[in-house]
């Protein structure tokens, strides 16, 4: 196995995850494709951890896999607010600090 | 290392188009079911990456916890459940272009710097115990500090969400 295609893969996921993060108005739809972002972020260090024989890119992976539940926990709290507030989750519509 | 490859390579393509899949559909519970996809495809490919303890933490994680709360938010935003059209920016053909040269920019950069370099033939599989002592040892730190990020979270989660 290349290290290439592995390296590939998550780079492909992580333009994947860009293109949706700017194509999506939904705010659930914007958290999911930060999840691809995360995803090929891992697979990228765990290449590299599998590459130099070492462990600390598992330790990185599993941080920022409860950086990720974190981050999707106070997202959707978030989400919640407003669609709770403004009946809609559309990022276009929340343009309250527009001068 | 045959069988290997054309398991990395079949998860490989599930994973991609199934992430095609996630941004492009117009139901936001079939996205969330792709994307389901998508993050069992990555647990595979942890494993094929020698990391099983990583491998069963993100089916737990990702896979159990992860995609209830992306279901719940689906459900506790929105009435219907079903295909709908007002979900893409009216400006999202910009993203295709910034996406392809971000991918033209990262292939360029890693062929150079990788070629057809291989990964070792004979990498043991690393066990839980080596993980939980770089845990427990040097990343002792990170970890207290990713305790209380958790427990921050979960605060701020209850207090956003709560009606008062």
């Amino acid at each position: 196995m290349f290290v290439n295609q592995f390296l590939f893969l998550a780079a492909v996921l992580f333009c994947i995850g860009v293109y949706g993060v700017i194509a999506r108005k939904n705010a659930v739809l914007m958290l999911m494709s930060i999840e691809l972002i995360l995803n090929s972020v891992n697979i990228n260090l765990l290449t590299f951890a599998m590459r130099n024989g070492s462990t600390d890119g598992h330790t990185f992976a599993l941080y920022i896999i409860a950086i990720a539940a974190a981050e999707v926990g106070v997202g959707l709290g978030l989400v919640l607010l407003v669609y709770r507030n403004k009946k809609t989750i559309s990022v276009d519509e929340l343009s309250e600090m527009r001068g | 290392m045959i069988a290997q490859n054309i398991g990395f390579w079949i998860i490989a393509v599930l994973m991609v188009v199934s992430a095609l899949r996630v941004v492009t559909t117009n139901n936001v519970v079939h996205a969330a079911l792709w994307l389901v996809v998508v993050l069992a495809g990555a647990a595979g490919q942890y494993i094929l990456l020698a990391a099983e303890f990583v491998a069963i933490t993100q089916v737990l994680v990702y896979i159990g916890a992860v995609m209830v709360l992306f279901l719940f938010g689906t459900m506790l935003t929105r009435a219907r459940i079903g295909a709908e059209s007002d979900l893409n920016n009216s400006y999202k053909k910009l993203g295709i272009p910034v996406g392809l040269v971000m991918l033209v920019a990262m292939g360029l950069a890693l062929t150079r710097s990788f070629g057809d370099e291989k990964l070792p033939e004979s990498a043991k599989v690393v066990s839980i115990q080596e993980v939980s002592d770089q845990i427990f040892g040097p990343y002792l730190l990170p970890f207290w500090a990713l305790s209380f990020v958790l427990l921050a979270a979960v605060v701020g989660a209850i207090v956003l969400a709560r009606k008062d």
